[in-house]
């Protein structure tokens, strides 16, 4: 049976790892790699690197970085932040990433997702997507959250996958930093609109909150940073308390 | 020496940085006769089973792998490509493996993409190993079950894992991105 996956979120900020609470007030959480190596220790499924910074002072993710994560991590990771065009995605790639993550770039020229898609495959496309509840809608965010758009999360979440997106991170800004539980209602909508796997970020706070997405979304992934960072859930308690309650999970 | 097939499908970094950390030496090469002299093959990938097949056939690189006689492991395209025929492209493979390569149609999502289970273990590859070991897959087709296959995984059908013949390996799933498990497999394999 295919489990459903952990997955550990790294942010990182000139070569260093950092979480943010409501996506600001920016704080150190130590070396990626380092940290990397403990998830994989630990259990987790895949990682996701994120460099935050990258969009808003239009830096290019660090490819040393990716390529040293590769050395050393055997599990997939997808890498984002400031990917503009096939050539970011083509470094990253060569690099050892198995996936990239494309968020604001593909908001400003959806025809990104075709290209990187064709040229990689839809399995290497991962489709960020930044949501914050305002008036009774889900609408989508950019910038690392710092501008808002005039797309509905849903139609968004079907445009990309119909452009070639094969995975969508989707991150309630409302949830995200709260470790109030993950954004359900809109992670199930966009998971029984989409025909691709559903990442769900943001909230996550306890074992529980993880057993309700499994049990109550499409979810087929939960991610979480700053509750793996600091130990507050261990992966390996996570995946036994969601084993013993019957959500697969890989153990070994 | 071990060697890894060049061609125009990634992801071959990771592949080669697995077998760095087991510590063995590789290169990345499409001559025909490095390829003849390595201890071991691996022929990996991830893309196009079309494209892919063009360029080893413009290349005779077809004929030298059906040809090679130490151990060869294919992963993932690699695998595919070792079969009969690919619905992918309708193409038409190396015929290494007596089993033909069909689109999962009756999936809820495709690709096949994560951790799953790997059964009916019959080979050396899965030394250690315990049934329902789990391990990474990323694919959208998938070997139907025949004669040379040596572990199955069910998504929506029950396929071929792994293929088995003579001197030639492989696995559906990425050894190089499935942690330990995998790592046991690929070691397995190099100490074959």
């Amino acid at each position: 049976m295919l489990k459903k996956r952990i997955i550990p979120c790294l942010d990182i900020k000139d070569g260093r790892t950092v979480k943010g609470i409501n996506f600001e007030s920016i704080k150190d959480a130590g070396d990626p790699i380092e940290l990397a190596r403990r998830y994989v220790s630990e259990g987790a499924d895949e990682l996701v690197f994120l460099d935050i910074t990258a969009t808003v002072e239009k830096r290019k993710t660090l490819v040393d970085l990716v390529k040293n994560i590769s050395k050393e991590i055997d599990i997939p990771f997808t890498v984002g932040g400031g990917i503009n065009c096939v050539e970011d995605v083509e470094s990253i790639i060569s690099a050892g990433a198995d996936k990239v993550s494309i968020n604001s770039s593909a908001v400003k020229r959806p025809k990104l997702i075709r290209e990187i898609a064709d040229r990689f495959g839809s399995q290497c496309v991962v489709l960020a997507i930044d949501t914050k509840f305002i008036d009774n809608e889900w609408i989508v965010f950019v910038n690392g959250g710092r501008t808002a758009t005039e797309l509905r999360t849903t139609s968004w979440a079907k445009t990309v996958t119909e452009l070639g997106a094969g995975e969508i991170l989707l991150t309630s800004m409302n949830n995200d930093g709260t470790k109030d539980g993950f954004a359900l209602p809109i992670v199930e909508e966009v998971s029984e609109l989409v025909n691709v796997p559903v990442i769900a970020s943001g909230g996550a706070g306890s074992m529980q909150d993880f057993k309700d997405l499994f049990s109550q979304t499409r979810a087929t992934a939960g991610l979480a940073a700053s509750i793996f960072h600091y130990n507050e859930i261990p992966i390996q308690a996570l995946k036994t308390y969601l084993k013993t309650n019957e959500i697969p999970v890989r153990c070994r | 020496m071990i060697a890894i097939i060049k061609y125009n499908a990634g992801n071959i970094t990771s592949v080669q940085n697995a077998v760095r950390r087991l510590g063995y030496d590789s290169i990345v090469t499409n001559d025909p006769q490095a390829l003849r002299a390595a201890e071991k093959v691996i022929f990996p990938g991830v893309g196009e089973a079309s494209s892919a097949m063009n360029y080893l056939t413009e290349r005779g690189l077809d004929q030298v792998i059906k040809s090679l006689e130490q151990p060869v492991l294919g992963i993932c395209l690699g695998l595919q490509l070792m079969c009969l025929e690919s619905e992918e492209g309708s193409t038409s493979c190396l015929g290494i493996f007596d089993t033909k390569v069909k689109r999962f149609n009756d999936a809820e999502l495709v690709p096949h993409m994560g951790w799953n289970s790997i059964k009916n273990l019959r080979s050396s590859l899965f030394n250690t190993l315990e049934e329902g070991d789990d391990t990474y897959f990323v694919h959208s087709y998938y070997a139907e079950i025949s004669r040379d296959t040596s572990a199955i995984c069910e998504y929506s059908v029950v396929f071929s894992a792994a293929l088995e013949k003579q001197n030639f390996y492989a696995t559906q799933f990425h050894p190089e991105k499935s942690a330990g498990i995998g790592e046991q497999i690929l070691n397995n394999f190099l100490k074959l």
